[in-house]
């Protein structure tokens, strides 16, 4: 068994979807070489469940925004002196921005620079979005 | 018409019933005596910013303009604008906004009409972005079947055709969508679906409905009206596509036999074949008095967006 030590302060990014931990590491935009990163993954979750597990130290903020567009079931912990201090559950967000770009070749976005790309949530079920612009429907 | 000063119109929906139904009131009066207007916006330049070729919808909102006595600034094709050289849209609208009162805007992309409202202090209205809207063809169409069949509530509306990039029917939809009880027959090859969006559109409608067919004679006879769409040359990526697809929904006299009496036909024009010239001296085709109302809801856009009675 693989055995990570608990951080003394920082973020753990708990249940991720198995197999999604290294876009999630990725996306994040997690500086590897400013903090301590460890990232596990299948690791067991319960009877039979399985997960990834990110675990950053001393960083004390990450974009909720983003991580709730790429993984909305996984939790946050924020750790102070090995304790858990801070739990976030996170939910898909109602606006994001420029974490994902329009799929549309006919879309705006993809000839006029430096304009954000916005998308609004049309409906959490689905977990389908809308660019703000063209209102190409995008599933995340 | 105070409520629609400085604003923008970029889709259909960015107007509520009530302000439509000003705006429709407003035309009527305008093409019962069109001279009586044509001193409103003297001294007003209005910009026509289009980077897609265009006839009919510059043309309209150039005469719209003319016929108000306002003077008209601009451009009919990208390749004479500053967007040649690399110029943003942005750069471009927020450069014309300072010469002109408001602008007209086309644009190949979708969602470019928002991007140009963004950077205008100046009302900006959509004349059509890509395969996305086409909100003052929605107007004109609108108007249409406001005077001919007296309303804009209960009714069967058929659209056929290119449903996919069809911008005229996106637009329309979305703004027939407010309307109680609106029924839409939706026709089409199946490579040219109305897009997911459009169908989110009508169920976040005032009740209105949809069903998809791709049987055009079968669906005829419940009609009330009828918008033909031009399969368009210009949103294929592939010519054999557009080969294969154009000539799927050609409305004759044939298909007008199985229509009610009092079915109108609407088309945004231009036509190519999609409607024999046989239907033409039918009295239920209306597609060119449509074009004349254009004019006129155009005009009455103008000065409801100038501010000017």
């Amino acid at each position: 068994m693989v055995v990570v030590n608990s951080i003394e302060n920082g973020i753990v990014i708990d249940h991720i979807r198995v197999g999604n931990g290294l876009k999630v590491l990725e996306k994040l935009g997690i500086d590897t070489t400013k903090n301590t990163v460890a990232l596990i993954m299948n690791a067991s979750s319960g009877k039979h469940e399985r997960k990834d597990i990110i675990k950053i130290e001393n960083s004390e903020w990450i974009d909720l925004t983003a991580l709730g567009l790429l993984d909305h079931t996984a939790t946050v912990n924020i750790i102070q002196n090995h304790v858990i201090t801070k739990k976030i559950k996170l939910s898909l967000p109602e606006r994001v921005v420029d974490v994902i770009k329009c799929k549309n070749p006919r879309c705006v976005t993809s000839v006029e620079p430096s304009i954000p790309h916005i998308f609004h949530l049309v409906d959490p079920k689905t977990e389908e979005y809308r660019c703000e612009y063209c209102d190409e429907i995008i599933k995340v | 018409m105070a409520d629609l000063l400085g604003r923008n119109l970029l889709e259909p929906g960015d107007f509520s019933a009530e302000e439509l139904a000003g705006l429709f009131d407003l035309a009527d009066v305008i093409a019962d005596a069109p001279a009586d207007f044509d001193r409103r916006a003297v001294g007003k330049i209005l910009a026509t910013l289009f980077f897609e070729p265009s006839t009919r919808t510059r043309l309209s909102f150039e005469a719209a303009m003319l016929r108000l006595g306002g003077q008209v600034i601009g451009f009919s094709e990208a390749g004479s604008s500053s967007a040649m050289k690399g110029e943003s849209i942005a750069d471009t609208v927020r450069t014309v906004a300072c010469y002109s009162d408001i602008i007209a805007m086309r644009h190949p992309k979708e969602g470019s009409a928002r991007i140009g409202a963004i950077h205008s202090n100046v009302p900006l209205i959509n004349a059509g972005d890509g395969g996305h809207h086409h909100p003052t063809q929605t107007l004109t169409d609108m108007l249409t079947i406001r005077r001919k069949m007296g309303r804009l509530d209960n009714l069967t509306i058929g659209l056929a055709g290119d449903l996919k990039f069809g911008r005229t029917v996106h637009s329309l939809i979305n703004a027939m969508k407010i309307y109680p009880n609106i029924k839409f027959v939706l026709m089409s090859p199946e490579e040219l679906k109305v897009p997911d969006f459009v169908k989110y559109d009508i169920q976040s409608g005032n009740g209105s409905t949809f069903v998809e067919t791709t049987d055009m004679q079968g669906a005829m006879k419940e009609l009330d009206i009828l918008y033909m769409t031009r399969v368009q040359r210009e949103r294929f990526f592939n010519e054999e596509d557009y080969i294969r697809l154009k000539d799927r929904y050609i409305l004759d006299n044939d298909k007008m036999s199985y229509a009610k009496e009092d079915m109108i036909v609407l088309h945004p024009l231009p036509r190519v074949n999609e409607i024999a010239v046989e239907v033409d001296s039918d009295p239920r085709a209306v597609y060119f008095e449509q074009a004349k109302n254009g004019m006129f809801v155009r005009m009455a856009l103008i000065l409801s967006l100038l501010g000017i009675e």
